[in-house]
């Protein structure tokens, strides 16, 4: 229903891409491309990537921070895995934040208090939150409980009297008797 | 015996029913705001003309005592053409009465923005850029279009995702009015001959 934020990056890759086959294609080619969009005024992924190559400890962090952090626009990615645009302007901002002094709580704070809880990839485990923590552990524990109930109640039927064949059975040289006798 | 087994399952499985249909009522992709009811992010956008970034900033903060409309919108986003109309023409019917409407470029350039609203038949509030999607990010938004009532007092009244119809804007628009109306009283709407 609602358009996300990496369509712009789809567009951008698909124009780099049809500006490459215009250039490998010639200055004669007829078809121009289509005009390179100005992106200096939203796109800050290339001045962050400098800034990752200058201080490996604070990309260490970013990229810590992003990974705890949910992208609204994907599903079930965090800001560090996902490629989407708003991802990774999220990131620069975790990066800038991080760079000013602020720590990863404050960082992940700041997220909180824009997109709410749901933006923690593990949320803090207190409140309604304990019940994704507690739930699976009960129904594991049910589960197993299921299983030995099951097994009880299976076991005892196959207690029953062991059936054992009422004749001896009958030895090899009364066995050659038989088939003399028959053929 | 048999009929024992059978509530049991029934009250095991009806909790989960319940809990599963409940889930289906909600949409997944919706990521509630917390922002209602909070002070609402200051910024400071350069305003967009002719297709470029001009020098004229405008500061939420410098709006203080009005109802400010700001809606994130992009030349890119399909569903912004459908409340457009609905934008222009409330921000025009409040023009003048403490009701400023801002529309902030998302994830986009300027010039394509500017076609836009050409193509869409103009637009009669102002347009902002917004560099590095901060401010967008400063709001919580993950889809567009997103439009955020503020009041008087700067507090986030309301948030709306997807395309705003001018019922609901002109609505919403009142409310945070009419909660602002204690700390700056409009002129000429109180009852000031009615007898008391």
């Amino acid at each position: 229903m609602r358009i996300p934020g990496w369509r712009p990056s789809i567009r951008l890759i698909a124009l780099t891409l049809l500006a490459a086959l215009a250039s490998t294609a010639g200055s004669g080619s007829a078809q121009q491309p289509p005009e390179p969009p100005d992106t200096s005024h939203y796109i800050a992924p290339l001045s962050a990537d400098t800034a990752r190559s200058t201080d490996p400890t604070l990309e260490a962090m970013t990229r810590k921070v992003a990974g705890e952090l949910r992208c609204p626009v994907c599903q079930g990615l965090s800001i560090n895995d996902s490629p989407a645009e708003l991802a990774v302007q999220m990131k620069d901002v975790i990066r800038d934040k991080l760079a000013a002094g602020e720590t990863p709580e404050e960082v992940k704070a700041y997220f909180i208090e824009r997109y709410g809880e749901w933006v923690l990839l593990a949320p803090d485990p207190r409140g309604i939150n304990l019940a994704v923590y507690i739930l699976p552990a009960l129904a594991l524990l049910g589960g197993a409980g299921m299983i030995v109930f099951a097994v009880r109640r299976w076991l005892p039927r196959s207690k029953g009297p062991v059936i054992v064949a009422s004749e001896p059975f009958p030895d090899e040289s009364e066995l050659e008797q038989d088939i003399h006798t028959r053929v | 015996m048999n009929w024992s087994r059978s509530l049991l399952a029934v009250a095991a499985g009806v909790p989960l029913l319940a809990l599963l249909a409940f889930g289906l009522t909600r949409d997944p992709r919706e990521i509630p705001s917390p922002l209602p009811g909070r002070a609402a992010p200051p910024f400071a956008l350069p305003m967009m003309r002719d297709g470029a970034t001009t020098a004229d900033t405008v500061r939420l903060t410098d709006h203080r005592g009005e109802v400010v409309v700001v809606n994130f919108w992009a030349s890119w986003c399909l569903e912004c053409r459908y409340e457009h109309r609905a934008l222009s023409n409330v921000a025009s019917a409040f023009a003048g009465q403490g009701v400023r409407f801002f529309g902030i470029l998302y994830n986009d350039v300027p010039s394509r923005g500017d076609e836009w609203i050409r193509a869409m038949g103009g637009q009669s509030y102002p347009a902002l850029v917004d560099r590095g999607t901060r401010t967008a990010i400063d709001y919580g938004v993950y889809g567009i279009p997103e439009t955020f009532i503020i009041d008087a007092t700067g507090t986030v009244a309301y948030k709306h995702i997807g395309p705003i119809t001018e019922r609901l804007l002109v609505e919403k628009i009142e409310q945070a009015r009419s909660a602002s109306r204690p700390v700056e009283p409009v002129p000429g709407s109180g009852g000031d001959g009615e007898g008391g």
